[in-house]
């Protein structure tokens, strides 16, 4: 039976000093992540006892020494937000996961105020280095020169579901969806072939199918096991290929649509075979073909184009909601879902408003008419990477929202109220809401848990294995009653 | 929470990259008036071409903005940009 799709995105974003020889990524993203002023200045160190990455869903634990940095490196790499996000430096990236959400349309202000605290801090670091450099940062996927950094997403499941289940009506799915997701790219990395432009930033590092690795032998289906809470119930999928998207309509499909077809699959949904014979090869087929027309082969005999395998999966979707109550934001999933691929089946430059891979192209496209550029023109890879410069005044997603040119999701102040604010309807509430009014009281935080300081008492976790619980209406009447976290852990206790 | 609305919105506002179909477009707003059929057609050529060069103009003004911010030294700067791998 499927579970509320409690779910999140964790981006991880690009980042560079000009006119720095030295530059080192890692202490500018250490600078970064601590420039930022959140509404609390508490040192919170994240909880890495409840992790585990090298734990496989198939079962097994793989071999492998957990990252546990010391206490000060900890502090000085993490920070936990009062919305209920975590915002930190993950290798020689900063990332920002967003607070767990119930609905699509909560995640895009979310993902979105993520953006505004990366900016924010920039802004602050930027008064730190010398007058001669500065720090940008890129919400993209690739330096076009086979490095990759990710965009992922995780979406809450139910344990029962079977993992092969997954694999087998998932993979189809993750493959033909690009052509709605796809961030753009100029060129072709990871000896991928050769093209001038293609749909996604990503589709060229992923070299297998199923596996526990993030970084190299990129898979499709990434199997850890780590669900942040209750492991005899839940299961986290962790999807690993998507493109970090600026559109905000490519973002609302992206995740809205997947979480509808996991959804599917938990319940049995998805009978149809849509096998695909080569998922690697197909992916950057798809990727590599920006007409939309590219035919992938079946494991069946048949030959579909991912337009046609999305036009599949959506059947399937009106099928099953035609005995269920969908809520409103999944009913707009499905119109919007359904319209896209329409328009894309006409003529993909329809989606010059919604779709990044054709925001981008025909912004490229204009100015090479005008300019007598050619693709691999240094000023095309340069319109390329600053589509996702995070700055509004010198990002071109940031032009195009001042013209007007891109459709809107949500509005500029529920972007802002997401900076300050958690999400009320799933345990990021309890957490933020503490943090905001407990934070030096905090010791420690991870998604599934936060332990406080309490005087001449040890120090003590309150764990949080439900994400649908420690909501506003769970905890507000607790939270007003409490106004220390002594009263506040010993009200939890007693109930 | 309004959702705002994208489905069937006014063509004037779709696209950045219409110029160059903006001429092959046929369809175009139809009138409730009894004009005679080729001063329709008279004004609808009229239409078209006048939304085709609002488009290009529209385009013109967007290149000129990009050209505008667009880092300079693009060769080096994006030679440059070199990331570590993540994730």
């Amino acid at each position: 039976m499927a579970v509320k799709k409690v779910m999140g995105t964790e981006v991880e974003y690009g980042i560079t000093v000009v006119n720095d020889r030295d530059f080192d990524p890692i202490s500018s993203c250490v600078l970064l992540v601590n420039a930022y002023r959140d509404k609390t200045d508490a040192k919170i160190l994240w909880d890495y006892d409840q992790e585990n990455p090298l734990a496989d869903a198939r079962g097994f634990q793989a071999d492998g020494e957990k990252y546990t940095p010391n206490q000060q490196e900890n502090i000085t790499r993490n920070k936990t937000l009062v919305n209920g996000a975590r915002y930190y430096v993950d290798h020689a990236h900063p990332e920002y996961s967003t607070p767990e959400c119930t609905n699509v349309l909560d995640l895009v202000k979310h993902e979105k105020a993520g953006e505004l605290i990366l900016e924010r801090s920039r802004i602050e670091a930027n008064a730190l280095v010398p007058d001669r450099c500065q720090i940008l940062v890129y919400k993209n996927n690739s330096d076009r020169k086979g490095n990759s950094y990710g965009c992922h997403e995780n979406f809450l499941m139910d344990r029962r579901t079977s993992f092969k289940q997954i694999i087998e009506k998932f993979i189809p799915f993750l493959v033909s969806r690009q052509v709605y997701t796809g961030a753009g790219k100029v060129g072709s990395e990871n000896r991928a072939g050769a093209v001038d432009y293609q749909i996604s930033q990503r589709s060229d590092f992923f070299e297998t199918e199923v596996a526990l690795d993030t970084m190299v032998k990129r898979p499709i289906i990434n199997t850890r096991d780590e669900p942040h809470a209750d492991r005899e119930k839940y299961r986290r999928l962790h999807v690993i290929v998507a493109d970090s998207n600026m559109a905000e309509p490519t973002i609302y499909l992206k995740s809205g649509v997947t979480a509808i077809i996991l959804s599917m699959i938990e319940d049995g949904a998805i009978q149809t075979d849509l096998v695909i014979r080569d998922p690697v090869k197909a992916m950057k087929e798809i990727s590599h073909d920006t007409s939309c027309t590219k035919k992938v082969q079946l494991d069946n005999g048949k030959k579909l184009t991912a337009i046609e395998l999305q036009e599949e999966y959506l059947d399937l979707a009106h099928k099953y909601f035609a005995t269920r109550e969908a809520d409103a934001v999944t009913r707009d999933v499905i119109v919007r879902w359904e319209s896209v691929l329409k328009r894309l089946k006409e003529d993909p430059d329809q989606l010059g408003r919604e779709i990044d891979w054709v925001i981008k192209k025909q912004l490229i496209q204009a100015f090479m008419n005008r300019k007598n550029y050619t693709w691999d023109s240094p000023r095309v890879g340069m319109i390329d990477l600053q589509y996702h410069d995070i700055r509004p005044e010198k990002g071109l997603y940031h032009l195009l929202v001042r013209q007007e040119k891109v459709d809107r999701i949500v509005s500029d102040q529920d972007i802002e109220d997401a900076v300050y604010n958690p999400p009320e309807d799933t345990r990021a509430y309890f957490r933020g809401m503490c943090l905001k009014r407990y934070g030096s009281a905090i010791f420690g935080v991870n998604w599934d848990s936060i332990s406080f300081n309490l005087k001449d008492q040890p120090i003590k976790r309150i764990l949080m294995a439900e994400p649908l619980k420690g909501t506003k209406e769970h905890v507000q009447e607790l939270l007003d009653r409490s106004t220390s976290t002594e009263e506040l852990v010993a009200n939890l206790t007693a109930e | 929470m309004k959702i705002h609305a994208i489905l069937g919105r006014d063509p004037d506002s779709q696209g950045l990259l219409q110029v160059t179909r903006a001429a092959d477009q046929t369809q175009s707003r139809k009138t409730q008036d009894k004009e005679s059929g080729k001063s329709k057609e008279t004004r609808e050529a009229k239409d078209l071409s006048e939304r085709g060069k609002k488009l290009k103009e529209d385009m013109d003004e967007l290149v000129d903005e990009i050209d505008e911010v667009l880092e300079e030294n693009a060769e080096e700067f994006v030679k440059n940009y070199i990331q570590r791998g993540g994730e």
